[in-house]
């Protein structure tokens, strides 16, 4: 993501600080994006300041919404229904099932043609690496044809080097897990590779290039499609889809795709695969090119490390002091500015709003230690147990705590405090940075990623036009 | 009668493992029976602490020469399961000159070589010793991975004719009148390999002497014939850290304590441990201050540690023994020595003996013993040779460390396949197919995941102590799957996803005590490929229903 926009701004409304902003976004993950692109629909300046590569690198690409309901009910066919029915505090019920509608509406339309899935309200089975099958709301174009629900037959073709995908297992699983098709697995060698512990870059750029890889031992080299589709070829027993690991090309996915499709006379999909996620950092990648297309101001690679309340008080409350003790006031005022760490230099930025969207555990917007877990920009409040021996429940896939830890928000998706008193007039929090919620279990992260931060983006840009 | 064996084994620790190598080697017919994997007891649980035998020079100091003689034994009979790092006794401002004295006057009294350090020595060795450090002694401590030393001397036994038989519980002691002539067991999937899912089936092994090598559960086995052993469980926590903060055993050098030894381990580093009797071995509270204690304990000696990533904790129970009548009340003062008891000269029951107590680093003596034992009630004139004859994987080991051959692998991962497989190595590493690494933490690529499979069937957990897979940092997050994969197709696929689910159950079960910080996000990680990217947790295939594939989206653009 070398994308970032360093240039000082002389533009800003405080003389006093060299950036400055109508709407400020922290994290640049999937919810970040969101935010910053929905904000930007409005005539408002934003920018987005986010410091290491987001969770969509290790997450597989794939939209959802709502695979099944926090009791464990599903799969469910029908995501938008089961929204209603949410408890109180889950952040799809902070935002209401509206406005996930309107996000999502929102995000084909950036995605254009990179994302299928919205001509039905139904979830998509998608097969996985490991031979299940997932439900998903939006996946890539380049897995439609792999769908669990599409009873045409398939070939899944692994490689000898590449362990994370085994074709004849992920096959025999499918058919265990009932899907309506036969699925055949087949191992082979992938033409060009030459280290059994090449990336999977390595793989995708082979294609991308068409790089030129000699076959059999002989002299004569064949362009890295063709090789690939000679080999598979041989193996095809009539099969109208092929599937492969998620390593077909990187920006030239769609050409890969269509080149090896021709050559075998099928229709070709890719199986979401785990980190490092290609169909994921296609998305990062499409995500990023909106932002520029958007006007969207990008600092990468630094951290925000800190930040200063205004010491007037809050312009976004009532003036008068008496009315000062209502629920809805903030507990901690309005934020000045945030502190950006760019290398050991402390760069004050500023903005009217702030969205925080730094991520859950993973992408570090929740952290913890033995005593305890926290948020560590503004120590906003994460509701946690005190004992840490009450964060995990014994089985691996159990009910676990720790999954739900971040923040509470109101419907503003402003955090909370522990008197339930916004934290901040001017931030609000979006995506894996909140808590409530379980996507691993629910199949949700995405969605709620997405839906979030296009609410908190809308509001964001709202309230400074205000 | 005949019987089906001349020597049964209960018990697959290093010391029944021992005995069975001994025996196998002086020719007796033995097979071995364990209830669970290889190492599934105290042996798989321990601080992997290759005893100079500096600890007990002052307390115990039989224990002590005892240790140096076996400690230098097994830099030459398993030197691929050993890691010469050396020790140190530090001594801190609170503790005491005359028991430093103690300590260096016992070492040279038991033979183990000892060298006096000053604090600025000691902390150009360690950096990271704690400043305040006064002196140190120097001592031959090692670490050594118990897991591949405990399968060693099992797969030298079979080589030697022994059948060694896991997932295989003894569950009745077969005694006629005042003799026992074998024992009942449960075969968890049939004789032979784990194969999981494969149905049960119990069968009976009878013997011409039972040795009852089952450590902490010794006394449940003596109560199946109606024996007494008072074993004396007594349990310690050891908390893994996820790199080496020290390349050098850490004592503290103080009379008794708890939590004052680290141990470098592989690319890790242990913290241990602590001393608490329980009384059953198999269910006792593993518990939060256990674990804070030993790291904030250990912190005094390595500061350093307080703030450090922890990848998991795990507890192990020591089979303490003491003759009827002594009654001691600290555990830390029960001796460390072992105890063969002949139950014939004890109860008048002839056809057992249980062996209680010892360390691991004396196994081999310990099997020695018994085994000599043993054959004087056979009337068999054998002698032993497990002091002098390698384990298979440390013939030549010179010759291999001199070996530039590196596999097609990249020079870490040779480097690291090559100390754990030692003179092994070609034998497993040389192959024609594709040879990926599969668990990227601990550098194992499929070559050895396949040799272990060909081993232990499909317990991944047996995989797992064979070539340390899944024991790095992500806890077996991004290779379980990997090691599930490569069962099949030999195994089919229910088997492989059983496997599967057992091993990453396993491995969650450490973690939980170390899920704060870094681990807490790599468990996250963990949770979110498996449950989200993958849908394990609601795997349609392990659900009895049957799905409704079109009512979901097929594709279809209508
Ligand atoms: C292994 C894995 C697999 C997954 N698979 C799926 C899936 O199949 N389907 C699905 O829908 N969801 C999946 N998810 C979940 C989904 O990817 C996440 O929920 C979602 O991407 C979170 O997005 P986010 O923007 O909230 O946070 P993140 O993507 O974590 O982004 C947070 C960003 O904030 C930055 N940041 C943090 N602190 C600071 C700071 N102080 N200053 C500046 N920047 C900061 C981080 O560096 C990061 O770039 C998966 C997640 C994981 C981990
Ligand atoms: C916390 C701790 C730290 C230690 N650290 C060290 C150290 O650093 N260095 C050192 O030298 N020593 C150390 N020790 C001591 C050492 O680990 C033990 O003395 C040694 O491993 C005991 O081996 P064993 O074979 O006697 O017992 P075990 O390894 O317990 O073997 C007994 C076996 O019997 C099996 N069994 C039980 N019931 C049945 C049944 N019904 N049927 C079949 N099988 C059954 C069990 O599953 C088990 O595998 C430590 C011990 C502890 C507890």
């Amino acid at each position: 993501m070398g994308r970032s926009s360093t240039e000082p701004s002389t533009t800003g409304r405080c003389a006093e600080v060299a950036i400055s902003d109508d709407v400020l976004v922290i994290g640049g993950g999937l919810a970040g994006a969101m935010a910053a692109l929905a904000a930007a629909e409005r005539d408002v300046r934003v920018r987005l300041v986010t410091y290491k590569q987001s969770t969509l690198r290790q997450a597989s690409g794939l939209i959802d919404v709502l695979g099944y309901a926090p009791d464990g009910d599903g799969p469910l066919v029908d995501p938008f229904e089961a929204l209603e029915g949410l408890p109180t505090g889950h952040p799809y019920e902070r935002v209401g099932s509206e406005a996930v509608r309107e996000a999502l509406a929102f995000f084909d339309e950036v995605a254009g043609d990179a994302y299928v899935g919205d001509h039905t309200d139904a979830n998509a089975l998608v097969p996985t690496h490991g031979g299940t099958v997932k439900p998903t709301a939006r996946y890539p174009t380049a897995t439609a044809a792999g769908l669990a629900s599409d009873n045409r037959d398939a070939l899944l073709v692994g490689f000898e080097t590449l362990p994370d995908f085994d074709g004849p297992l992920a096959a025999s699983h499918l058919a265990a897990a009932g899907v309506p098709f036969d699925a055949r697995g087949v191992t082979l060698s992938f033409p060009g590779i030459e280290r059994d512990d090449a990336k999977v870059t390595r793989y995708a750029h082979l294609l991308e290039r068409d790089e030129a890889v000699s076959v059999d031992d002989s002299a004569a080299t064949v362009g890295a499609r063709d090789a690939l589709a000679e080999s598979v070829d041989e193996h095809l027993e009539g099969e109208p889809r092929v599937g492969f690991p998620a390593i077909l090309g990187d920006e030239r996915a769609d050409e890969v795709r269509t080149a090896l499709g021709e050559g075998l006379g099928v229709d070709v999909f890719e199986v979401p695969m785990g980190p490092p996620s290609l169909p994921g950092m296609r998305l990062s990648d499409l995500l990023y090119d909106a932002l520029e297309d958007a006007g969207v101001r990008v600092t990468s690679g630094v951290p925000v490390v800190d930040y200063e309340v205004d010491p007037r008080g809050s312009s976004d409350t009532p003036a008068d002091p008496s009315a000062a003790k209502t629920s809805d006031d903030p507990a901690r005022g309005r934020i000045d500015h945030v502190v950006v760490d760019r290398n050991g230099a402390e760069v004050p930025h500023r903005a009217d709003q702030y969205v925080l969207a730094t991520g859950g555990l993973v992408g570090k917007g929740v952290r913890s230690d033995r005593e305890g877990v926290r948020e560590p920009i503004f120590d906003c409040h994460v509701p946690h147990p005190e004992d840490r021996y009450d964060w995990f429940v014994d089985g691996v896939f159990g009910d676990q705590p720790y999954a739900r830890f971040g923040l509470d928000v109101d419907r503003e998706l402003r955090p909370l405090e522990t008197d339930s008193r916004p934290t901040f007039s001017n931030l609000r929090a979006a995506g894996a940075v909140l808590g409530g919620y379980d996507f691993a279990a629910e199949k949700s992260g995405s969605g709620v990623s997405l839906a979030t931060g296009y609410v908190a983006g809308r509001r964001a840009s709202t309230a400074v036009i205000r | 009668m005949a019987t089906d064996t001349e020597v049964l084994v209960l018990g697959g620790g290093s010391t029944g493992c021992g005995i069975a190598r001994d025996l196998a080697m002086r020719g007796l017919e033995v097979t071995l029976v364990e209830r669970g994997n290889l190492t599934d007891g105290t042996t798989g649980r321990m601080h992997g602490l290759l005893h100079s035998g500096g600890r007990y020079a002052v307390s115990d100091q039989a224990s002590a020469t005892e240790c140096i003689e076996e400690n230098e034994i097994l830099r030459d009979i398993a030197g691929h399961c050993v890691e010469e790092t050396g020790g140190l006794f530090v001594q801190l401002p609170d503790d005491s000159d005359d028991y430093f004295r103690e300590k260096l006057e016992g070492c040279r009294d038991c033979n183990i070589p000892a060298r006096v350090l000053s604090g600025r020595e000691a902390r150009e060795i360690e950096p990271y010793l704690t400043p305040d450090i006064e002196r140190a002694i120097e001592v031959p401590d090692g670490a050594v991975d118990p897991f591949r030393l405990c399968v060693a001397n099992a797969v030298d036994a079979e080589a030697h004719g022994a059948r060694i038989e896991t997932h295989a519980e003894v569950i009745d002691l077969l005694r006629d009148g005042a003799d026992v002539y074998g024992v009942d067991v449960r075969h968890d999937s049939g004789p032979g390999k784990r194969r999981h899912a494969a149905p049960g089936s119990t069968e009976e092994i009878t013997a011409e002497y039972v040795v009852n090598a089952t450590g902490a559960w010794a006394g449940q086995i003596a109560a199946m014939a109606d024996l007494e052993v008072a074993v004396r469980p007594s349990k310690g926590v050891m908390t893994i850290m996820n790199v080496r903060q020290v390349d050098t055993v850490i004592n503290r050098c103080r009379p008794k304590g708890d939590a004052d030894i680290v141990v470098p381990h592989e690319t890790t580093a242990i913290l241990g441990t602590t001393d608490e009797e329980v009384s059953d071995p198999d269910d006792y509270p593993e518990a939060q201050w256990e674990v804070d204690q030993v790291i904030d304990t250990l912190a005094d000696l390595v500061p350093i540690l307080e703030e450090a990533r922890t990848i998991r904790s795990f507890w192990g129970v020591r089979p303490l023994y003491e003759p009827p009548g002594t009654a001691t009340q600290d555990p830390t003062d029960i001796t460390r020595d072992f105890f063969l008891l002949d139950h014939a000269e004890r109860d008048g029951v002839s056809g057992l003996s249980s062996i209680v107590g010892g360390k691991f680093t004396t196994y081999r003596a310990m099997a020695e013993e018994i085994s000599d034992h043993v054959c004087g009630k056979l009337g068999v004139d054998a002698t032993c040779a497990t002091a002098e004859e390698p384990l298979p994987g440390s013939e030549n080991l010179a010759v291999l460390e001199d070996g530039m051959d590196e596999f097609g692998l990249r020079s870490p991962v040779a480097r690291r396949s090559k100390q754990r497989l030692g003179s092994r190595a070609s034998d497993v590493l040389e192959t024609d197919d594709a040879n990926p690494v599969l668990c990227a933490c601990e550098g194992v690529t499929r070559a050895e995941v396949r040799d272990a499979i060909q081993q232990s069937g499909t317990d991944l957990n047996a995989v797992r102590i064979r070539t340390r897979a899944s024991m790095g940092n992500c806890q077996g997050g991004f290779c379980s799957q990997l090691l599930a994969t490569e069962l099949h197709p030999e195994y089919d696929e229910a088997t492989a996803r059983s496997a599967l689910d057992e091993l990453f159950q396993e491995r969650w079960k450490g973690q939980r005590h170390a899920l704060w910080g870094e681990q807490l996000s790599q468990a996250m990680v963990t949770y979110a490929l498996h449950a989200t990217t993958m849908n394990r947790d609601r795997d349609p295939a392990a659900s009895d229903g049957s799905l409704e594939y079109g009512a979901f989206d097929d594709g279809e653009v209508r």
